[in-house]
């Protein structure tokens, strides 16, 4: 055997077993549990969805039925009722457990607590914001959108979704216990996604006009890649500052 | 600049006479440069040949939407400092700018809406400037919305200089996302953007209005901390002192 | 072995308590106790990283705690006023994610037995919402008694035990002490430990 190799060898002895409380342990220990909680109040995230479509429906009861003004707003319209409702379900990420003391096991744990919180993320968007994603088809036909529209306009909400819930957990956290919870989120959160509407429902615009929707798409894209190094360092500032 | 201890005014009891001091310099500074100023841009300023009287709004308008957006900025920069050495009086500058900057902000967008109006014919044309000024405005509600919900100043001060820590990151991404949309939906006629070639005098106005606006938003910003500090020192014992001398 | 010099703490503008320091060796127990508002719960939350004292330091070891400090916080568990559980799951679910939480995750026959310790063995097959304030302070309990941690910090954890809960306690208490941990306790109500292990700190 070469020296390189009884060096790695000797390595690997004396390495020091993998701590038990690295952050990809974290992020599968608050994935697991929140899923598991997702799954029992599925009722719950049922309602949820059902303020999605209802959201949607008004617009055509509001602006009129003519094909061509809602085949102009649709994609406007998806993305603003995806928006309230993952606002409308971002309290949930932190409220029960502030209340019930294991968001405080978890501060005081000796896991990294933006792993915990990403975990969390995570389990949320799998519960509200995938959904979203998978039903915005169906509610486009109404709309009038293509198939390619209605491909595109799904795989922003993917993406977008997903820097929405980021974002929003630094709200939660920011607004934990706080008076006027909801309506406060609401205000901090929406003017940051600014940008995700406008380059999501911007896709779908250039794909009608023609256009490749891939600027708009890798824009996403990097926003949710910066929002998956981000957020969860500031939302755990944030739930530390609500804990102290 | 270098000789003075800047930690000697960190503390509240230490800074609050500085700022009674500074207040009346500051107000003098801005009174005589705005009087420059609005008498350089409304009597000495030659009428526009496109635009008439109508433009001389700008010499309001540009310096405010400058303002709002450097006190933003400034803002966030003692929100960072308070997070970084722990300190209240940093928070309570942010505190102080906050309400001011806001006003900025809203000045910006009125003035905006009335140059609009008889120059292109519309209040509000949703172009890529106006557009951000308006979710700026959002930005400051929303920190100072934040700052009054909570009741704890120190849990307040915190989380309300995070807020504006990540709205400032996210100030150039808004900016450049909302200049991406204005210019893919240029159905509009109007180009607000484009500024009317300016004449020399234009330009000198708007740099003394500029600097009259900064003057004026240390003055009141100085006057609004003092109010913070009595308020949230009152159990100090040089307050105290203070209210019977 | 854990140390506070100096500590003071505020809640909003009030000072709740300044220059208190203590030192708790292994094997010891130190009760904190005071009148409501005297900042017990406070001063147990800097010990277990949750909140920030306004001046003074920590030690753990002989070496000063940070803000997150790795080694301090593996050593910790905490009982808080609240419990921790989740009322969507069962009893046993609940043990298994606080134990997880700690990186020592049990077999369901170690978490059946622990429960039936404490009581609690018909107690899994329903949601914890079911359960009343003393059955859920009951699963503290059992996680007290599969937890290898050295430092206990426990905010009251007499409430809403009934006298054979607290009797569980205290025996728990006096084994985790005899074999050499340390515990920090806030009660209202008098604990019967034994006493040369105990030193009483009132806030």
């Amino acid at each position: 055997m070469s020296a390189v190799g009884d060096a790695a060898e000797r390595a690997l002895e004396t390495a020091p077993a993998a701590s038990p409380f690295g952050a990809w342990q974290a992020v599968a220990w608050s994935l697991a549990r929140d899923l598991r909680i997702a799954v029992r109040t599925r009722a719950e995230l049922g309602v949820q969805l059902l303020f999605y479509v209802i959201v949607i429906m008004l617009f055509p009861l509001s602006v009129g039925p003519e094909p061509a003004l809602l085949r102009a707003i649709g994609p406007g319209v998806a993305w603003v009722a995806a928006l309230l409702a993952v606002l409308l379900s971002l309290p949930r990420l932190f409220a029960a457990d502030f209340a019930d003391g294991s968001l405080e096991q978890m501060g005081a744990s000796a896991f990294p607590l933006p792993a915990l919180i990403t975990g969390k993320v995570a389990a949320h968007w799998i519960a509200t914001g995938a959904p979203l994603v998978l039903l915005s088809p169906v509610l486009a036909l109404p709309f009038g959108l293509s198939g390619e529209e209605s491909a595109i306009l799904a795989l922003g909400l993917l993406l977008g979704t997903g820097i929405l819930s980021l974002l929003g957990a630094i709200g939660a956290a920011l607004t934990l216990g706080v008076r006027g919870g909801g309506a406060l989120l609401a205000l901090l959160v929406l003017p940051l996604s600014a940008p995700v509407l406008i380059f999501g429902a911007g896709a779908v615009d250039a794909v009608r006009a023609g256009l490749s929707p891939w600027p708009q798409f890798s824009l996403l894209a990097a926003g949710l890649l910066l929002a998956i190094v981000g957020a969860p360092f500031a939302a755990s500032a944030a739930v530390r500052i609500a804990l102290d | 600049m270098t000789g003075i201890n800047w930690f000697k005014y960190s503390a509240p009891s230490a800074f609050y006479p500085l700022a009674v001091r500074s207040v009346p310099w500051f107000a003098a500074i801005a009174a005589v440069l705005a009087a420059i100023g609005l008498y350089l841009g409304f009597a000495v300023a030659p009428t526009d040949a496109q635009q008439g009287e109508a433009y001389r709004i700008i010499f309001i308008h540009v310096p405010a939407a400058w303002m709002s957006m450097f006190i933003y900025v400034v803002m966030a920069g003692w929100c960072a400092l308070s997070l970084v050495f722990n300190t209240r009086l940093s928070a309570m500058m942010a505190q102080a700018l906050a309400p001011t900057g806001a006003w900025f902000t809203f000045i910006a967008l009125w003035t905006g809406a009335f140059w609009g109006k008889p120059t292109w014919g519309t209040y509000w044309a949703w172009d890529a400037r106006m557009t951000s000024e308006l979710i700026l405005l959002f930005l400051y509600f929303g920190y100072i919305a934040l700052r009054n919900a909570i009741d704890d100043p120190r849990r307040a001060d915190r989380a309300s200089a995070l807020l504006a820590l990540v709205g400032v990151v996210n100030v150039p991404i808004i900016y450049f996302s909302v200049k991406w949309w204005n210019t893919l939906h240029q159905g509009a006629s109007v180009s607000v953007t484009a500024a009317p070639t300016m004449a020399k005098i234009m330009l000198v106005t708007m740099l003394i209005m500029a600097l009259a606006a900064w003057a004026y938003t240390i003055a009141v910003a100085l006057k609004r901390v003092q109010a913070i500090i009595l308020e949230r020192e009152r159990n100090a014992g040089w307050v105290g002192a203070l209210a019977t001398a | 072995m854990l140390e506070g010099l100096e500590l003071s703490a505020q809640r909003g503008e009030t000072l709740i308590f300044a220059g208190v320091s203590f030192t708790l060796r292994a094997g010891t127990a130190l009760v904190v106790t005071g009148a409501n508002g005297s900042g017990k719960t406070t001063l147990l939350r800097i010990a277990a990283g949750l909140s920030t004292a306004q001046a003074g330091e920590l030690f753990w070891n002989s070496t000063p705690v940070t803000s997150f400090d790795a080694r301090l916080r593996e050593a910790t568990l905490y009982v808080g006023h609240a419990t921790g559980l989740k009322d969507e799951l069962d009893a046993r679910e609940n043990l298994q994610s606080l134990l997880s939480l700690h990186g020592t995750p049990c077999t369901p026959q170690t978490l059946d037995a622990a429960l039936q310790t404490v009581s609690l063995e018909g107690a899994s097959d329903r949601p914890v919402r079911y359960l009343s304030q003393g059955q859920r302070r009951r699963i503290g309990l059992a996680r007290l008694l599969l937890s290898a941690r050295p430092l206990w910090v426990l905010d009251e954890p007499a409430t809403a035990l009934d006298a054979a809960g607290i009797a569980q306690l205290e025996s728990m208490l006096e084994r985790h002490l005899a074999a050499k941990g340390m515990a920090m306790i806030s009660t209202h109500q008098p604990l019967a430990l034994s006493p040369e292990r105990v030193s009483v700190m009132t806030l």
